[in-house]
């Protein structure tokens, strides 16, 4: 997986040009004279970060700035500098272990990720060189994947899933091809290219072209339905946009790792403290005369000469370096270690693999996995992700009147109209509209046929298809919608055959044969939600067909042409379905030469192109005449109302953010149960505002105040009146919200005075009263602002984005966790997520499962190490005391450095990767059991603390224990004594078995790697001691613990005290938890809003036996009930709020 | 719930729609079905619940108990005397010692304790001296000292390490055995003398070999140039730790007690772990069944007093003390037992009257549900 990384200082100077010239095959225009050398870069992938030379010094910078690692550095200098108590190796080896294993994660996650997502590019490469210079004709085949991003300018136009163009005018014989490119600098944005490409023909004047993303291959695309290509490279190597777009990667910090952070900084304290203290008492000590100097332990003449404050100051560092293992350095590895092996299960998960598309999960990032467990918000996006967006097409209304497909063979010309509210006259609309209707639908698009139903490369690239098999061909478009509407089309008899160049073929219901020049295609985008196509017909006469969504097409038709038309439109949107207006103009030749003119102009800027051209389609999609609409629907997701329902159950807020119409959002939203009966519905919308007919800012305040008091005050009265006896399943009044996008943008870009402030506070509390939020009419933008907007409100909730489309990405990218669905929009969400599911139902797994176990795996791992470190330092801060405060070691210098590397690290890496402590099954059954978990319940002060006192309880009884044994050390029943050694190996035996036996009793789910890592690592320990202190080792100035191990153990008394104090140290942990079981009347109920309208309970220890399941089922509630009494350990353990209630 | 999402129904429904699909072409992305993948290794599911812990905290009292019980009697059983020789109070014999004793004193200064057995010890008797407020665990204190020097090593012999300074060198000699350990090895002799009923004195026969762990003599602490050579000859280049009055091969006369494995030595080389500490000097062995070790009467510990410990406010004893299975006498571990095992017991009965009450009122609460 290594990839040879070389650093090559990439077009140093270049950089600040805004534009690049390229000479095509390397050849000097003619005209041009000045032939600049080429200071691009070459072709190799460079591993974003580092390369062979840097690597080292840059990773050690890159972790060495991480806080923890920065500290071990500083303590293992402080001991190689000064003389301290252990040595330098003590910590410089778990330190070197670290920074490898972090290094080795580093490099491999992300030599990984970058492999998964260019689909193992390099591999497939190796026919082509590494050096692929820029401006080098390359040649592809069918089926090869592009070295670099290259224009296409070559022979047949024709594309793979999406299409892509030649440059017009290019030349088939490139031997006499001059051309130069200009293009912009190399930036990351996929779908954005702007160049300009000369071509010099013999003595004439230089004709200039326009090349845009269309005309683009990304790096790693593969050709299909086209022969050869010849294309010039344009960016290579680093530069290439999937390389620049890898480097972009966020980095997400999930919320443990601030827990982390805080508790490290509550460690700093106690170790600081520590150090200070003996410090002080060292220094107090050795005022008693006597005890500084004694005579048979005299200072070496350096010492005697050190300045006393500069001795001070080492002894306080020298405590430091004593104590230093109370931060664990290992945690920081094991954390990153269990985040990315954990990560694994996800992608391995069968229950995410989806047979549609021969794909499973995908995880993009391993930092967040626990964050799946804590998700409060949900903001989902409609279409393909809620919905499947595998649309059909379900009927049209042409000039007012409805047409609904039925059955082809009910009628013979597949035509049937309906009864429909309107068309009661049973009429048709005239002939002549409903082909001008057809044909538009024919023609607006962007479809391309393949011939042969070819589709298992499908997956590959960008686009989807969709086959017809009765017809032998496919569609394929980025957008099913347009798939939908030409077949519908193709039923009424209006058939698309295809590009013939740049004509359009198409089939009318005679059989014959149209053909239309295709002049210009103006392209959709969701903010003018909108695309049009310029035509010529063979008699011709030029026509602009635009389709697009009503809100964007009716200001720009005759008024009176609308009013026919929306009631339709309205009421299919009502009904779910997806729906477009379709319009038509008829351009006259000035008007379309002013329009081509202005289009050519626009398309060759190399600056604002964007702007310019949207400009331009503004200024000709306009004064059109609406010909009809077309509804398509888009079936829900399967078990979308399933899914919804148990993150609803998981006390998870779904909000649906989407472009789509109001109505249609909101029939949605009935449809997956996200808004039920009984649901309130509150709106704010245009509509509502503009009800009153009073101003806009008006209304929407009052409206504002009126939901707020709804939603949010009086919920709180009623909880007050009805205090501790209330039940939630009675009067339990549940508020849905409905908001646009147009009265979003004046909600939060309200005039800046005070009442802008106050007027998102209020809308943000309404929102987080509800069950439900919809947000319809959203720009992509808005999208990512809502979660923004969210995410910073009070308590900081973790919000998950999922979402599978280009305008779900800044919201993916904006929330805590965002998931791409492997939806039929391409692959963008995907890409710019952190975790990629094929199908909305995944989502419940996803975070009821996963989310949930890692959230508690990775939460007990960091408690438990900071509590075995405690644990662990806690008696040699004790021995201080009983050794002049000399900062003398209580362990043996191997015991220090293999604690936490080999005698106790295993088993908990085995824990954290594979304790269910409920059973998969249950925490799918029981969404509830998400809430137990929620706002980092595991993590907060009081389960810290919990930990913390049981660290320094056992501390206590480690050291005192022994110590109160050593009062006579002549422990062996040969009379001889024990020494200082002796006491260390004891109470780190102690140390060692209760740790690992305290992780094994919070142990819920036994497997063989458990029970081997646990008992191994004892044994291990046991092994290790009769290694270390079996042989009088070489090169070792100080033969500490020679026999002390095996001596130690020829003493009955000393077993009899370890195992005295294995179990007075872990009778508290057993006692308050056996204590804390719920018993009798101390029963919870999780009530909550559970959508389905009953009761969801959690099964306590009582109920579980009358719940007479299955044996497995029995199984899991019995562990159910334990993990309520692990709730109960400590208070506060259940997160207050309205939620959990004790009734 | 309404979803019931049975994962093991499913293994069957999606293998076999794989299977319909054929999709064999090449490499499925399917992720792998085994246990540890789909992270349904067969496993333990152990809970804690009043169930199993009662029984525990049961077997724990029941098993502990006992063994608390044995080893307090045992501890009790053990004879322990013990006797305070430092010479702190000027009436006590040791007084002048105390107060004159010098490092370089030529004369030893030798101090009588009489005391009195009040009850005989029969088994084998362990001589101890005892020192308090010595801090032999003193950072400064256990590194000094050379390891390989003590193993024998000729070259640790003519450059001991760093480690043991400022007990490294004298008179430009090389110290051996070096460091501050070493340096301050205990130096009283004590001699016991039984007082018979008719007033003489006999001398009770010390054991001095025996008291080092086998292992330190055997292996650890070795002379230099093996056991054949002749020690003054090898020690030659060497100085004397500065405290010491003889050489470390004048430490005994018998060879295989002489120099670095000399067993008194050597028990003092193991640092103690606590500034109040005892050291096993002498053995005094049971030699006839019918006679006890030490019977009960008078005896006088003849003390050539050495060692100054006044000077840091030290104390000096000397133990005797029978040993048991579990060692000296040592009542804590025993009371510890019977603490622990008592308490495991009381909480056992609590639990179980907890768990009986609510046991049953749950039962009886669950019947209107």
């Amino acid at each position: 997986m290594f990839r040879r990384c070389f650093n090559r200082w990439c077009g140093g100077d270049e950089n600040r040009v805004d534009s690049r010239t390229i000479y095509v095959g390397h050849r000097r225009c003619p005209g041009t004279n000045t032939y600049l050398p080429l200071k691009f870069c070459d072709n190799r992938i460079i591993s974003s970060k580092y390369t062979v030379w840097n690597f080292l010094p840059k990773n050690l910078f890159e972790q060495f700035r991480r806080i923890a690692n920065f500290y071990f550095l500083i303590i293992f200098l402080v001991q190689v500098i000064v003389d301290t108590p252990t040595s330098p190796v003590t910590s410089g080896l778990p330190l070197f272990f670290v920074i490898t294993v972090t290094a080795i994660k580093q490099v491999g996650d992300e030599e990984w990720m970058m492999w998964i997502t260019e689909t193992s590019l390099q591999m497939r490469m190796n026919t082509i060189p590494a050096h692929l210079i820029l401006g080098l004709v390359c040649r592809s085949t069918e089926d090869e994947t592009f070295p670099g991003c290259s224009i296409q300018a070559s022979l047949d136009g024709e594309s793979n899933h999406k299409t892509h163009f030649t440059v017009a005018d290019t030349e088939k014989h490139l031997d006499s091809f001059y051309a130069t490119i200009e293009c912009e600098q190399p930036q990351p944005d996929l779908y954005k290219f702007v160049g300009r490409m000369h071509i010099t023909k013999d003595g004439l004047e230089p004709i200039v072209r326009s090349l845009g993303p269309e005309n683009l291959l990304l790096k790693g695309a593969t050709l299909k339905n086209t022969k050869k290509i010849y294309g010039v490279a344009v960016y290579t190597g680093m530069e290439t946009k999937m390389a620049l777009n890898y480097q972009g990667k966020s980095q997400k910090r999930s919320a443990v790792e601030k827990s982390i952070n805080a508790f490290l900084i509550v460690y700093l304290c106690i170790l600081i403290s520590k150090a200070l203290v003996c410090t002080t008492l060292k220094y107090v000590w050795q005022s008693h005369p006597g005890h500084d100097e004694p005579w048979y332990n005299q200072k070496t003449q350096k010492e005697k000469d050190t300045n006393k404050f500069l001795k001070m100051f080492t002894d306080f560092l020298s405590f430091m370096v004593l104590f230093n293992f109370i931060i664990p350095v290992s945690m920081y590895v094991t954390v990153e270690m269990q985040k990315f092996l954990g990560s694994f299960f996800i992608s391995w998960d069968k229950d995410f693999f989806d047979p549609e598309i021969q794909e499973g999960a995908l995880v993009n990032t391993s930092d967040l996995n626990e964050e799946l467990g804590q998700v409060e918000y949900v903001f989902t996006d409609k279409t393909g992700t809620l919905t499947q967006n595998n649309m059909e097409f379900i009927e049209c209304c042409i000039d007012g009147y409805q047409y609904n497909y039925r059955d082809s063979r009910t009628e013979l010309d597949g035509f049937c109209v309906t009864d429909g509210p309107v068309s009661k006259l049973q009429e048709k609309a005239g002939k002549e509209k409903e082909e001008l209707f057809l044909r538009a639908l024919c023609l607006c698009h962007t479809v391309q046929v393949k011939e042969g139903t070819e589709l298992h490369g499908m997956d590959e690239v960008d686009g989807i298809g969709a086959s017809d098999d009765a017809e032998q061909c496919c569609y394929i478009a980025s957008s099913p919608d347009e798939v939908a509407l030409v077949k519908g089309a193709k039923k009424y008899g209006f058939m698309f055959l295809g590009m013939e160049g740049k004509h359009m073929k198409m089939q009318n219901r005679n059989k014959d044969v149209e053909q239309y020049e295709l002049l210009h295609v103006l392209n959709f985008d969701p903010v003018r939600r909108r695309m049009s196509v310029i035509v010529k017909t063979k008699s011709g006469e030029t026509l602009l067909f635009c389709k697009g969504a009503d809100s964007s097409v009716f200001p720009r038709v005759q008024a009176e042409e609308v009013e026919r038309i929306r009631m339709h439109v309205e009421r299919n949107a009502m009904e779910g379905y997806r729906t477009l207006c379709v319009a038509y103009k008829s351009l006259s030749s000035e008007e379309f030469e002013q329009t081509d003119a202005a289009l050519q102009d626009a398309r060759l800027a190399l600056q604002d192109r964007e702007e310019r051209l949207a400009q331009v389609y503004d200024q000709v999609e306009a004064g059109m005449h609406l010909i009809g609409a077309t509804a398509v629907e888009d079936r829900l997701q399967e078990e979308a109302a399933e899914t919804m329902e148990a993150l609803h159950g998981a006390g998870m807020k779904v909000w649906v953010l989407t472009g789509d119409k109001m109505e249609t959002a909101k029939s949605t939203c009935y449809a997956c149960r996200l808004f039920l009966k009984r649901t309130e519905l509150l709106e704010l919308t245009v509509r509502t505002l503009e009800e009153g007919g009073r101003p806009k800012e008006e209304k929407l305040h009052e409206l504002l105040l009126d939901y707020h008091k709804r939603a949010v005050q009086d919920r709180h009265k009623d909880k007050d009146k009805e205090g501790v006896t209330r039940s939630w399943s009675s009067g339990f009044r549940e508020f849905g919200f409905i908001v646009d996008g147009a009265t979003l943008s004046l909600v939060l870009n309200a005039s800046p005075d005070a009442s802008a402030s106050r007027y998102k506070s209020l809308f943000l509390q309404i929102c987080q009263n509800c069950t439900a939020v919809l947000c319809c009419r959203m720009a992509p933008l808005q999208k990512a602002q809502i979660v923004k907007m969210v995410k910073n409100s009070k308590g900081s909730p973790i919000t998950l984005s999922i979402g599978d489309g280009a305008n779900d990405v800044s919201m993916i990218l904006e929330a805590h966790v965002g998931i791409g669905v492997k939806g039929k929009e391409g692959r963008q969400a995907v890409r710019n997520s952190d975790y990629a599911i094929p199908k909305l139902k995944h989502l419940k797994k996803l975070l009821l499962v996963h989310g949930h176990l890692y959230y508690v795996r990775i939460a007990h791992l960091v408690q438990y190490f900071f509590y075995k470190n405690l644990c662990f330092i806690l008696p040699q801060f004790l021995y201080q005391f009983f050794c002049g405060f000399s900062q003398q070691p209580l362990y043996d210098a191997a015991y220090l450095t293999m604690y936490n590397i080999c005698f106790t690290s295993m088993p908990i890496v085995a824990y954290s990767l594979l304790e269910q402590h409920i059973c998969i099954e249950s925490l799918l059954e029981n969404a509830s059991l998400y809430r137990g978990i929620a706002k980092n319940a595991m993590l907060r002060w009081g389960p810290f603390l919990y930990w913390t006192l049981l660290g320094l309880f056992e501390g206590l009884v480690f050291f005192f224990g022994v110590y109160q044994l050593f009062w006579n050390p002549a422990l062996a029943d040969n009379g001889q004594v024990f020494g200082n050694w002796t006491f260390g190996t004891i109470v780190f035996t102690v140390l060692v078995f209760t740790v690992t036996l305290k992780l094994a009793m919070d142990t819920r789910h036994w497997t063989w790697v458990n029970h081997f890592v646990i008992w191994g690592s004892l044994a291990f320990y046991i092994f290790f001691s009769f290694f270390w202190g079996g042989i009088i080792w070489p090169f070792m100035q100080q033969q500490r613990l020679y026999f002390v191990f095996a001596n130690m153990l020829s003493s009955v008394s000393a077993w009899l005290i370890i195992i005295l104090l294995i179990v007075v140290s872990l009778l508290p942990d057993i006692v308050i938890g056996v204590f804390r079981q719920p018993q009798g009347p101390d029963r919870q109920q999780v009530p909550g809003p559970d959508p389905a309208g009953c009761e969801t309970r959690t099964p306590l220890l009582s109920e579980a036996t009358s719940a007479g399941a299955t044996e497995q089922t029995s199984q899991c509630t019995r562990i159910l009930s334990t993990f309520q009494y692990k709730q109960n350990l400590i208070p506060d353990w259940r997160p207050p709020g309205p939620l959990l209630i004790e009734s | 719930m309404a979803s019931s999402y049975n994962a093991k129904e499913e293994d069957g429904q999606l293998s076999g729609a794989a299977g319909s699909g054929g999709v064999g072409a090449g490499k499925s992305k399917k992720p792998d079905n085994t246990a540890f993948k789909q992270q349904r290794l067969p496993a333990w599911q152990p809970i804690l619940t009043a169930g199993t812990v009662l029984p525990a905290f049961f077997v724990i009292g029941l098993i502990f108990i006992p063994i608390g019980i044995g080893l307090f009697v045992t501890s009790n059983n053990i004879k322990e005397f013990e006797i305070d020789y430092t010479g702190i109070d000027p009436a006590s014999e040791c007084y002048n010692c105390s107060q004159t004793l010098t490092w370089n004193s030529t004369k030893p200064c030798i101090c009588k304790v009489p005391f009195t057995l009040e009850q005989s010890f029969e088994s084998d008797v362990f001589m101890y001296y005892g020192l308090s407020n010595f801090y032999q665990n003193h950072r400064r204190y256990v590194k000094s000292r050379d390891d390989s020097q003590l193993n024998g090593d000729t070259s640790s012999l003519t450059s001991p390490s760093k480690e043991c300074e400022p007990y490294r060198t004298s008179d430009n000699k090389p110290i051996a055995p070096c460091g501050a350990i070493a340096n301050s090895l205990f130096n009283d002799t004590l001699t016991l003398y039984y007082i018979n009923p008719n007033g003489t004195e006999s001398l009770v026969p010390l054991i001095k070999k025996g008291i080092a762990w086998w292992t330190d003599k055997n292996v650890k602490f070795r002379n230099p140039g093996g056991s054949n050579f002749n020690l003054t000859a090898v020690f030659q280049g060497n100085s004397k730790p500065v405290n010491w009055r003889k050489p470390v091969y004048e430490l005994d006369t018998d060879p295989e007690n002489n120099g670095f494995i000399n067993e008194d030595f050597i028990v003092w080389m193991r640092t103690a772990a606590l500034p109040t500490f005892r050291k096993l000097y002498r053995l005094i062995e049971k030699k006839n069944n019918m006679i006890p070790t030490l019977q009960r009467g008078n005896y006088t510990l003849e003390i050539t007093y050495n060692y100054p410990v006044r000077r840091f406010d030290g104390r000096k004893r000397m133990i005797l003390s029978t040993i048991s299975w579990m060692g000296g006498k040592n009542p804590f571990l025993g009371i510890a037992y019977i603490t622990v095992g008592s308490v495991c017991f009381f909480l056992g009965v609590v639990l179980l009257i907890i768990h009986q009450k609510y046991g049953n009122r749950n039962n009886s609460a669950e019947i209107p549900n």
